[in-house]
Order: C-alpha cells, then structure tokens, then sequence
C-alpha cells in the first residue's frame, strides 16, 4: 500500500536532512572552528577540573564517516527507501509491486511467473524459481519410478523423510507413530487404504473425517455404555457381556452403515474398522464414550498446490516405507 | 586526584547520590543472578523446578528489566546526579523532587520483581511493565528530567560540559520513547492492550527497543565516560570538535535504527532499506565516543598497570567499539539473513550489556564510592584488579560462546540438501548449541562472582573508619 503523498514527503525530507546534515557538520568540524585557540591547546573551559583540547577529528575516522554517508546515499537511490520512491533496481521484496502498479493481479501465479522472467526482481518468486530449478530434476527423476519401487530406493527413502520432517511431523510425530487424533503411519491401519496409490490420494488431496454425533442415528445416551462394551467386545478387549449384548442391538441401528456389518470400517468414507483395537481418539471407555456422543471430525489438508505432485510421491514413497519393510 | 576538586565539595548534595550507587551494586547482583539462573535453566531446564514463577518466560523479562532498569538506570541516576553537580558547579535542583526520584524508582523496581513473575505483562519487549506501572515510570521520569535540567538551568559555569548534553539526551529521549510506546487501553488493573497494531504496532515497539539501547544504554553511558574517564586519567578530553559532531551524528541516526530489528517481515521495503541506511552511517558517530575517551589517555597509558578502576573505563571502552562495529555490520540485510534470531543477537547484546555498560558503571562506581564516602581511595585495590579479571573473563566466555553458536545456528538453519529440503531440524541445532550454553552459564558465574567481591569491597569502604583509606601516592601526583 502507498503511503500518501504528505507522509512520503515528509519521511523523505527528514531522511534527506539528517544525512546532510552529518555531512556537512562533518564538513564544518574537519577545520578549526576556533581560529583564537590553536590545535591541541586547551579549549580554556574547565569543568570539576577536567579540560577539553582543540584536537583535530581523527582523518581515518572523518573518511569512514564519509563512507558510510556515501553508500547510504547510493543505497537510497538504488533501493527503495525514501517515502515511495521505489528505487532505480525496482527491487521489492513482496509481490505487492507487482499488483499495484503493473495491473496485473498479484495472486495470478502466471503473472508473477511472467514478472520474474522479465527480470523485474521479486525476490521471493526469484529464490523459489532458483531452488526449483536446482532440485527439479531430482524430483522428476523420482516422479518416473513407481512408488512401491521408489520406497526401496535408500536415497529417495531419505529425501521424503527429510520432506515429511518438515512438513508432517507437526501433526503424524517425528517418528510418524502419530498420536490423539493424528493416526499413526507406521502400522498397517489404514483410514483410507494403505496401497500406495491411496497413500498418495490421501496427500495429494487431503482428507475429511466425520463421525456425526451418534452416527446421526436416534440413539440414546443411555446407550452408551453398551456400545462401549461391545466395541471393546469386537476389539478383544475386556468388557461386560450382558452389556455388550444390548450394545450390538444398538450398533444394529445403522452404525454398520458407514462401518460394514463385521465392524471392519469402509476406507471409502474413512470409517475406521472398530475390531483392531486401534484407537485414532483413545481406548478408555471415557474417551469411546466421547467419540460416540459428541462425534469426530478430522482434517488432513491437502499438499498438491502446496509442495507439487513431483514431492508428494517421493514423500507417499517415504511413507509407503514405513509399513512395507 | 582530589586536587581537582572544586572548594564547594562540601556542598554538593550526595545523599540520593550514595542511594543510588549503593542500589546499583545490589541489584546489579540480583539482575544478574537471575541471567546466570535462566542461563542454567537452558542446560537444566528442570532448575524451574515446574514452578509457574520460576519458569524461564517469566524470568528472562525479569532478568532484562533487573539489569537495564535497576542496575543500569540506578548507575546512571548516581552518576547524572554527581556529574551535573560538580560540573556546573551548584547543587541539585529541587532536592525532595530527587528523593523522590530514589523511591519513586526502587517502587517501580520492587512491582517489576512482583509482576513479572506472576506472569503480568504487556508482551512488548523491554517495556513488559503493565500500565499502572508504566505510569509511575513516567511520573518520575519528568520528576528526574525536572531535577537534571532545573540543576542545568542554575549552574554556575558558562558552558554545559560534553557529559550533560548525553544525559540531557537520554533523559529526554527515553520519556518520549516509554510514553509513546507504553500507550495501551486498559482492560483491568493488570491488562492492557498497546493502542497500535499490526507493523505498526511492530515499529513502534522496536523504535523504543533500540533506542532504549541507542539512548539508555548508550548515550546515558556515554555522558557517564566524558566525566569518569578523564577524572580518573587526570587529562583533559581528546578532542571538543569530536564531542560535537559524534553528539550530534549520534542522537540524529540513532533514533531511525529501530527497523533493523524487522528486516524480512510484514513492515514495508522502504522502512527496513532506511532503518539499515541510518544503523551503517551511524558506526562513525559510534565510534567517536570510544575515540575520545581512548585517546584521553595520551600521556597517562602508564597508568593502567598501576589503576584496575582506569582499566575497567578503558576496557569498557574497547567492548563499547567492538560492539558497536558489530551493530551496524548485523543491520545489513544480508548478514541479518544469517545473524537474526540466533544467539549471535545474544551474545551482540551482551558484550554491549557486559562488556561497555556494566564495565564503565563499575568503573564509574569504584571512583565514585570513595569520593562519595569522605575517602581516598577503595578499602582493596586488588580486590578491584581481581574484578576485573572476572570480569573481563566472565565478558569473553561469554560472547565468544554465543558467536560460536549463534553462527553455527545462522548455517544450519539455512543448509539446503541437493533437493532442496531442509539439512537439519530445528532440535538438531539446538542440541548442537548445548556445549556453548554451558560456556555462556560459566561466564555468567564469572561476572556475578566478580559483583559479589564488589559488594563486599564497596561494604568494607562505605563502613572505613575517616582517614583510614587515603589516595594512593601516584593517584595524587596525578
């Protein structure tokens, strides 16, 4: 955004008249001002006993002030800096520039894309346009190999780590064993499929989990405590038979609509299989209790605009080699 | 050095003098004992002992308000005071209003120590008081600039000495600056929020922020030099051309420096290219000061192997310029890339804070704690050359650690695989910087061992019997 013409000015002035004015009481100084008292006497003031001499400024010192002052001046004209001048490079460091005073929309990536080209300097679009050039074709070397073959290629293996540490680990865990609400990557429960293809949907185009509360079925909270007993039933765990009996009266409402009649889940809608003794939200029968009153929603953004196709399938690969020693 | 002195000694008015130079020492030592704890805490973190208060984002603005605020504003109350004085030759102006000063200050020190541990705070960096408390900074702050100026105004000598025109500088400066930034809308007695926003709220944040540096904690130490230094060499300053442009150079650049704390983020292009422009024609005016009080020393060199108190100011000098090399140098936008958010910015500040600040207030303090106390001279020299060395050790240690590891951060942080991933996570860099946290812990130890032999020095002093500790006998031929 400009700043008006007022406030451009009056930066400008006030930057303009203190780099004069150093130079030239730079200038002033570099001459006995007291043609009266000669260089190195005392000035003739004292102050509690201390006295002040007459002594030239030192010449190496005068020089690199003028230096300075020198390449402030340059810089100024070269950059921007005074008020809206934009400066003789048209350097900027955002892609703002490029919006105002071209016409042209900055969040059109193929009118940034074509800025760059042209030379006019925008640094950020410039450095990822270097980078991108320097590593492409180590991506699109890998982008030829499928990924069940990538994931046994140990370098490859070691740049989709590298990837994944920087862009997954915040939520899947350094380790990708996940944790609350962040499935683990390393076993071989899969939300939505473990092929390598579905591996490489999930990242490409992200993924929306929804477990309405109470599957959206008119189930009673008193019935609860059933469902419970029976998940941990189908899961192996410990439970009470009697209540697990009238919790599979009630999961016979429609449960089995999105998880399948054996419990096994539908990686198609993402339901999880309730009989692995896998638990995205926790086993306790508090947190299960949970998930089936309130519901869960789950979101895993998508990483296509965001790193490329080219990445994505080296960081599938990276995944896909977790579970598949 | 006592026959300088001038016949009306007698009459200056020392009490808020001696207050002052007394709580230097004391919360010198608490201010730094706290940055010795967090500084341990970053190689133990279990030394907060899972106490709310004892955790290290609430001591760390302690320990910074602690060592700028108490320990530094404190030296140079004492020494603006004593300064003002004997340099124009009058007593203080409106002398309750001093006093008020004192107490006023110490009340606004003990509700930073209460606060800011129980987590009261604005969140602007350096200015983390809450507004109550800000108001009462600003209360006695134009009390304190009435006292300097009202002293100014009636001096009995024809010209302002180069010293007054830096804390005159200071005194002004940083009212402006703490008014201008502290304004806040109060929500309740213990929250506000800043009236600014965004890049704004940003800019005006680091316009205090380093002028808080460029103002406090150096033009306020600079006034403290151009009366120490020379007193305690016995020759007169340098050169008075020199006082005049670096005065002037300095305190017109100083204050557009602010936006090189915010190169590559939200704030526009042509503020952050300005603010490195200033901070780079700046590094000449910087060094003028240390010039002038280096060269002072012409014809009085040989005194620095007999005088740890000399050696302690010109010491302080020599950190003063290499700081004040590396400021400017950190301000181009491109070894800012490098040097921003990493420990080399901790270990810049710190070999200003140690290395020039503490160093000349000790300096300082050592000529002043005798004069101000009816003697000749501290009741152990030695004690005063083995602070030194701690000192200087303690500085060393601790900003070569903090190079070390702030340039090793800088290039782990930036290295790029041939793919273009990063080389090292952000935990990687930080266990890489363990081994210099410890040196940076050891150096603390040094500094704060040498104020604890300080305080005892200063104790056995302020507690001599009269005549018992007169100058020594090259100090008087001098």
């Amino acid at each position: 955004m400009l700043m008006s013409s007022f406030w451009s000015m009056w930066i400008s002035i006030l930057t303009i008249l203190v780099i004069v004015g150093c130079f030239v009481l730079l200038r002033i100084c570099s001459k006995n001002t007291t043609p009266e008292i000669k260089e190195g006497e005392s000035m003739g003031h004292s102050f509690d006993g201390i006295e002040e001499l007459n002594n030239p400024l030192p010449k190496w010192w005068s020089y690199m002030f003028y230096i300075t002052i020198v390449f402030g001046v340059v810089y100024l004209i070269a950059y921007p800096g005074l008020g809206n001048y934009k400066g003789l490079l048209g350097w900027s460091s955002s892609n703002q520039s490029i919006g105002t005073d071209q016409g042209i929309k900055a969040d059109s990536k193929a009118a940034i894309e074509a800025a760059a080209t042209e030379g006019r300097w925008v640094q950020y679009d410039q450095e990822v346009k270097a980078e991108n050039e320097k590593s492409g074709p180590i991506f699109q070397e890998y982008a030829k190999t499928p990924i069940e073959e990538l994931a046994k290629n140990p370098e490859a293996v070691k740049v989709g780590g590298r990837l994944f540490l920087q862009n997954c680990a915040q939520c899947h865990g350094s380790d990708a064993r996940g944790g609350e609400g962040f499935p683990n990557l390393t076993d071989t429960d899969w939300l939505y499929g473990g092929s390598a293809d579905e591996i490489k949907a999930s990242i490409m185009n992200g993924r929306r989990g929804m477990m309405p509360p109470k599957g959206g079925l008119p189930v009673d909270d008193s019935e609860i405590p059933g469902l419970v007993a029976y998940l941990h039933k189908l899961g192996g765990a410990e439970h009470d038979a009697a209540l697990a009996a009238q919790g599979q009266g009630s999961f016979m409402k429609g449960c089995f609509a999105c998880h399948g009649m054996d419990a096994k889940g539908n990686k198609l809608m993402g339901a999880p299989n309730l009989t692995d003794n896998v638990w995205l939200y926790g086993s306790s029968d508090g947190k299960i209790a949970e998930s089936i009153k309130n519901g869960r929603a789950g979101v895993m953004p998508a990483w296509k605009d965001m790193l490329g196709e080219e990445k994505v399938h080296v960081i599938a690969a990276y995944v896909y080699s977790l579970s598949n020693k | 050095m006592m026959n300088h002195s001038q016949p009306h000694g007698a009459d200056y008015n020392y009490t808020v003098v001696r207050q002052f130079a007394l709580t230097t020492v004391l919360w010198g030592i608490v201010g730094m004992s706290v940055g010795v704890l967090i500084a341990a805490q970053l190689i133990w973190p279990q030394l907060n002992f899972d106490t709310p208060w004892l955790t290290y984002s609430r001591l760390r603005p302690l320990h910074t308000n602690a060592v700028i605020f108490a320990f530094g504003t404190s030296a140079l109350f004492a020494t603006s005071y004593y300064v003002v004085q004997r340099t124009c030759q009058t007593r203080l102006f409106a002398p309750a209003l001093a006093q008020f000063t004192f107490w006023g200050w110490q009340a606004i020190i003990l509700a930073a120590a209460i606060t800011l541990p129980m987590g009261i705070t604005s969140g602007k960096e350096y200015a983390e008081l809450e507004w109550p408390i800000d108001i009462a900074i600003a209360v006695v702050w134009v009390s304190y600039a009435i006292v300097f100026f009202g002293t100014i105004i009636k001096r009995k000598t024809s010209h302002i000495y180069v010293a007054n025109w830096f804390f005159g500088a200071f005194i002004i400066t940083v009212a402006v600056l703490h008014i201008v930034n502290s304004m806040a809308v109060p929500v309740s007695l213990w929250k506000s929020y800043s009236i600014y926003a965004g890049a704004v709220d940003a800019m005006v944040q680091w316009w205090y922020g380093h002028n808080a540096v460029g103002f406090l904690l150096t033009a306020g130490f600079l006034g403290m030099m151009y009366y120490f230094v020379p007193k305690q060499a016995g020759r007169p300053v340098y050169s008075y051309r020199l006082s005049i442009v670096h005065f002037w150079a300095l305190i017109a650049l100083y204050i557009w420096a602010g936006p090189h704390h915010l190169h590559y983020t939200a704030l526009p292009d042509w503020t952050q290219s300005l603010g490195m422009v200033m901070s780079l024609i700046l590094f000449a005016p910087s060094w003028g000061g240390m010039i002038n009080g280096i060269m002072t020393l012409s014809g009085a060199w040989h005194k620095l192997r007999t005088d740890p108190v000399l050696r302690f100011l010109v010491v302080s000098l020599s950190f003063y310029g290499m700081s004040t090399f590396e400021g400017p140098m950190m301000a181009i936008k491109t070894v800012n890339a490098l040097s921003h958010y990493t420990d080399w910015t901790v270990g810049h500040v710190h070999s200003g804070a140690l290395g020039w600040v503490a160093m000349v207030s000790i300096g300082s303090l050592y000529h002043l704690i005798p004069n101000l106390f009816g003697h000749g001279r501290m009741y152990s020299t030695s004690l005063v050359n083995v602070h030194f060395w701690l000192a200087t050790i303690g500085t060393v240690l601790y900003i070569v650690a903090m190079w070390i590891s702030g340039v090793m951060q800088g290039l782990m942080w930036r290295a790029v695989n041939s793919d273009g991933t990063l080389t090292y996570s952000f935990v990687e860099s930080l266990e890489a910087s363990y081994p210099f946290y410890f040196v940076r812990f050891l150096g603390g130890c040094f500094f704060v061992t040498g104020m604890l032999i300080m305080a005892y020095n200063v104790y056995r002093t302020v507690k001599a019997p009269k005549d018992s500790l007169p100058a020594l006998a090259e100090a008087k031929a001098a």
